[in-house]
C-alpha cells in the first residue's frame, strides 16, 4: 500500500515535468506553429535554471530563469519561422540540435555543482490522511500549479476572447489577418510563451525532478511532450491527463527495477518511449478524427499581403 | 521599414550564396564566443578551419569523418526533398551498426574476406528495418513519421545496450560494457597502409553519383520530388505518395545501417555504447547545407567533419568542451535556415505606414466561442 502511494506521488511529479512542456507546446501550436525546438529549449532550460539555483539558492527564482532562457530561445525560433517564413520544422529541428551543444557547453561547470537540501513540501492536516496524504499531498508545489495552469489554460482558449483569437489565427490566419489582428505579433507572443513553459518545466528536471545537471538530461521529455499534444488532440484537460499517463509509465520502470523484476535495465527503460510510439499509433489511427481537431494552420506558412 | 518582398523567381544566386553567407556569420558569432570565454580567436578558428587540413593524415581523418556523414545526408535528402520527415537517422545508424557487428562475430580464423560484404550488407537490412517500422506505422496507421523515428532512436539506444552489457558482452573484456574485437576479416579494408581510411570513402562517393542519377535523371527520383513540392500535384499525375514514403523511409534507413555497419567493422571494430556519436543528427545539418544536392553533400559532409575534428582540437589544444561542436553545427542550421530566406524573397526598404485597427470582433460571432468545452 505504502509503495503504491509512492508510485503516486511519483507519477504526479513525473507528469508535471511533461504537463509544463506539453501545455506550453499546446499554446503555439493552438496559433499555428510548431515547435521542434522543445527538447533543446528544456536543456538550456535545465542548465539555466540550475545555475540560478545554484547562485540564488532559490527555486522560484530558478524556475524564472529557466522560463527566460526558454522564451528567449523561443523568440529566435519565432523570428525565424514568423517573419523569415523558414520551415517551422527544420528551424525546430535547428533549436533542438543547437540547445542540445549549448546546454552541454555551458553546463560543464556545474557537472560538479550540488545544491543545497532540498526542502520537503506538505499540506497541513491533508498531509496525515493515510495513503491519500502520502500520495497526493506531499508534493512540490509547482505540481498543483500544473493543474491550476491546465484549468486557467481551457478557461483561456474557450472563455476569453483572447484565446478565441489564438484559436482563430491557428485555424486561420488569413482570415484572422482581414480582421486586422496582429497575425505575427500574436505568433510571436504564442511561441514565446510556449517556450517559457518548456523552459519551466526543463528548470523542474534540473532543479526539483532530478535535482542535478548531467548533460542530455531532459532524455527525450521534450520530444514526448510534443507527441502529447497530439494525443490530447490540442485539449487542455487531455494534456494533463496524459502527462500524468507517462509520467506513470516512466516510474513504473523504476518501480518494477526496485521490485527486483527480471527483465534488463535497458528495456524497462525503453517503455515510455515505445509507450508513446504505441499511443501515437492508437490515436492516429483515425485520420479524419486527428484532422478535425487539428488547428487548420498549423506547420504552415502565413505572409500576410499575398 | 525593413520588409520582405516574394520574388517572382527563386534567386540562383542566393541558392549557392546562403551557406557561404551562414557560415561566414558563423564564424563570426565563434569569434566573438571565443573571445568572450578568454581564449584567442585566432587561434581557435585555425584549430577549426587550419589544423584539420595541415597533413596528409589530417586529411585522411577528415575524408575518413565525412564518410557516414555523406552516406547518412544522401538518404535524408531524398527524405527531404519527398517531404517525409526522417529524423531519426541516428537510430538506423546504431541498429545498423548492431546488425553489422552480430553478423561480423560470426567470422571465425577460416572465415574469407567475403564477410565484409555480408557485414555491410547486414548494415543496411538493419538501418532498413529501423526506418521500415516509421514507413509502417506512417503508412498503415498515419502515425507521425517526426516522433516515431525520433522514439525509435532512444529505443535504439537501450538496444545497444543491452546487447553490450547483456547477451554480446565479450567474457574476456574485464566487465566492460563491449563485444569481442572483430577478426580482421571482417574490417573494412583500408584504402591506404597507416592511415585509417577506409574503402567507405569510395562507397561513399559512389552513392554521390547513384543518388544524384536517381534524383535528377530518373523517373522514380522525379516522382519523389513532385510528391515533396506539389502534393496535389503529384496526386493528380496519379504518383503513389506511399511509394514515395516507403522509397525514402527505407533508402535513408539504408544509407544509414551501411554508414553503421562502416563504422563498427572500420576504425570502432567492435561494438561499444559509444558507437552512436551523433552523426545521424549531424546528418540533417549536411543535407540541408548541402542543399539536399548530392554533390553539395559532399562539401557540406568535410566541413561538417572538420567541426567534429576542431571540436576535438578544441578540447585538447585550448582546453574547451568537446560540445562546442554542436554549438557550431546548431547554429550553422539556423543561420542558414534564415539565410535561406533571401532565395525567395528580397528586403526592400519601405516607409512606415499605421496599421489598421482591429475591426471590433464583430465577424467572429462570440456564439463559437462557446463551441468545444475543455
Amino acid at each position: 500500500m505504502d509503495s503504491l502511494a509512492l508510485l503516486l506521488a511519483a507519477t504526479l511529479n513525473s507528469g508535471t515535468v511533461l504537463a509544463f512542456a506539453a501545455l506550453g507546446l499546446l499554446i503555439n501550436e493552438r496559433a499555428g506553429i510548431v515547435n521542434l525546438g522543445a527538447e533543446g529549449m528544456m536543456l538550456v532550460a535545465a542548465v539555466a535554471g540550475y545555475a540560478t539555483a545554484v547562485h540564488t539558492g532559490s527555486d522560484w527564482m530558478a524556475f524564472a530563469g529557466g522560463a527566460a532562457a526558454g522564451a528567449l530561445l523561443a523568440a529566435a525560433f519565432g523570428v525565424l519561422v514568423i517573419w523569415l517564413n523558414t520551415n517551422q520544422y527544420a528551424t525546430g529541428l535547428a533549436l533542438s540540435l543547437f540547445g542540445t551543444g549549448f546546454s552541454a557547453f555551458v553546463g560543464i561547470r556545474y557537472t560538479q555543482e550540488k545544491l543545497t537540501e532540498r526542502p520537503s513540501f506538505q499540506i497541513p492536516v491533508l498531509t496525515d490522511i493515510p495513503f491519500i496524504g502520502p500520495a497526493f499531498f506531499r508534493q512540490h508545489p509547482m505540481v498543483y500549479i500544473a493543474i491550476a495552469l491546465t484549468a486557467a489554460l481551457a478557461w483561456f482558449l474557450y472563455r476569453s476572447r483572447a484565446g478565441l483569437v489564438l484559436r482563430a489565427i491557428g485555424e486561420s490566419p488569413e482570415s484572422a489577418h482581414a480582421l486586422g489582428y496582429p497575425v505575427r505579433r500574436i505568433r510571436l507572443i504564442a511561441v514565446m510563451v510556449g517556450g517559457a513553459l518548456c523552459g519551466v518545466s526543463g528548470a523542474y528536471i534540473s532543479v526539483v525532478y532530478t535535482p542535478l545537471w548531467v548533460e542530455g538530461m531532459v532524455a527525450g521529455k521534450g520530444w514526448i511532450a510534443l507527441a502529447l499534444t497530439t494525443f490530447a488532440t490540442w485539449r487542455p484537460a487531455r494534456v494533463l491527463l496524459g502527462a500524468y499517463l507517462f509520467g506513470g509509465v516512466t516510474m513504473l520502470q523504476f518501480h518494477l527495477q526496485g521490485e527486483g523484476v527480471q527483465i534488463p535495465s535497458q528495456f524497462l527503460t525503453m517503455m515510455p518511449y515505445l509507450a508513446t510510439i504505441v499511443v501515437l499509433v492508437l490515436i492516429s489511427r483515425n485520420a479524419t478524427f486527428i484532422r478535425v481537431n487539428m488547428p487548420a494552420s498549423i506547420g504552415k506558412l502565413f505572409f500576410p499581403g499575398t | 521599414m525593413l520588409k520582405l518582398e516574394a520574388r517572382s523567381e527563386s534567386s540562383k544566386v542566393m541558392s549557392v550564396m546562403s551557406p557561404v553567407l551562414a557560415m561566414a556569420i558563423t564564424v563570426v558569432i565563434g569569434t566573438a564566443l571565443f573571445m568572450l570565454l578568454g581564449k584567442d580567436p585566432v587561434r581557435g578558428l585555425y584549430v577549426f578551419f587550419v589544423e584539420p587540413l595541415k597533413s596528409v593524415y589530417a586529411l585522411t581523418e577528415l575524408a575518413m569523418k565525412a564518410t557516414p556523414l555523406i552516406l547518412i545526408a544522401l538518404g535524408l535528402a531524398v527524405c527531404f526533398r519527398s517531404n517525409v520527415w526522417n529524423i531519426g537517422a541516428e537510430g538506423q545508424f546504431v541498429v545498423g551498426a548492431i546488425a553489422a557487428a552480430g553478423v561480423a562475430m560470426t567470422a571465425d580464423k577460416d572465415t574469407g574476406r567475403w564477410i565484409v560484404g555480408a557485414v555491410l550488407v547486414a548494415g543496411v537490412l538493419g538501418g532498413m528495418l529501423w526506418s521500415g517500422i516509421v514507413a509502417f506505422l506512417r503508412d498503415r496507421f498515419n502515425a507521425n513519421e517526426i516522433l516515431v523515428s525520433l522514439m525509435l532512436v532512444y529505443v535504439a539506444d537501450q538496444l545497444l545496450g543491452y546487447m553490450v552489457y547483456g547477451p554480446w558482452k565479450d567474457p574476456a573484456g574485464f566487465n566492460f560494457p563491449q563485444t569481442i574485437t572483430f577478426l580482421k576479416s571482417t574490417n573494412v579494408p583500408k584504402l591506404f597502409p597507416g592511415f585509417r581510411v577506409n574503402i567507405g570513402l569510395i562507397i561513399a562517393l559512389c552513392a554521390v553519383g547513384a543518388f544524384w542519377v536517381l534524383l535528377f535523371r530518373t523517373y522514380a527520383g522525379f516522382q519523389l520530388q513532385v510528391g515533396g513540392l506539389a502534393p496535389a500535384a503529384a496526386r493528380y499525375a496519379g504518383f503513389s505518395s506511399r511509394k514515395a514514403l516507403w522509397t525514402a523511409l527505407l533508402l535513408s534507413g539504408g544509407m544509414a545501417g551501411l554508414a553503421g555497419a562502416l563504422e563498427v567493422a572500420g576504425p570502432l571494430g567492435q561494438l561499444t555504447p559509444y558507437v552512436p556519436a551523433g552523426y545521424g543528427f549531424a546528418a540533417i545539418i549536411v543535407a540541408y547545407v548541402g542543399r539536399l544536392h548530392p554533390v553539395g553533400i559532399i562539401f557540406s559532409g568535410v566541413l561538417m567533419s572538420m567541426f567534429y575534428i576542431g571540436g576535438e582540437l578544441a578540447q585538447s589544444r585550448l582546453g574547451l568542451p568537446k560540445s562546442l561542436t554542436g554549438v557550431f553545427q546548431g547554429l550553422l542550421l539556423f543561420t542558414l535556415l534564415a539565410c535561406d530566406t533571401l532565395i525567395h524573397y528580397r528586403i526592400r526598404w519601405q516607409a512606415a505606414r499605421p496599421a489598421p485597427k482591429p475591426l471590433a470582433a464583430v465577424a467572429i460571432g462570440t456564439s463559437t466561442a462557446t463551441g468545444k468545452g475543455a
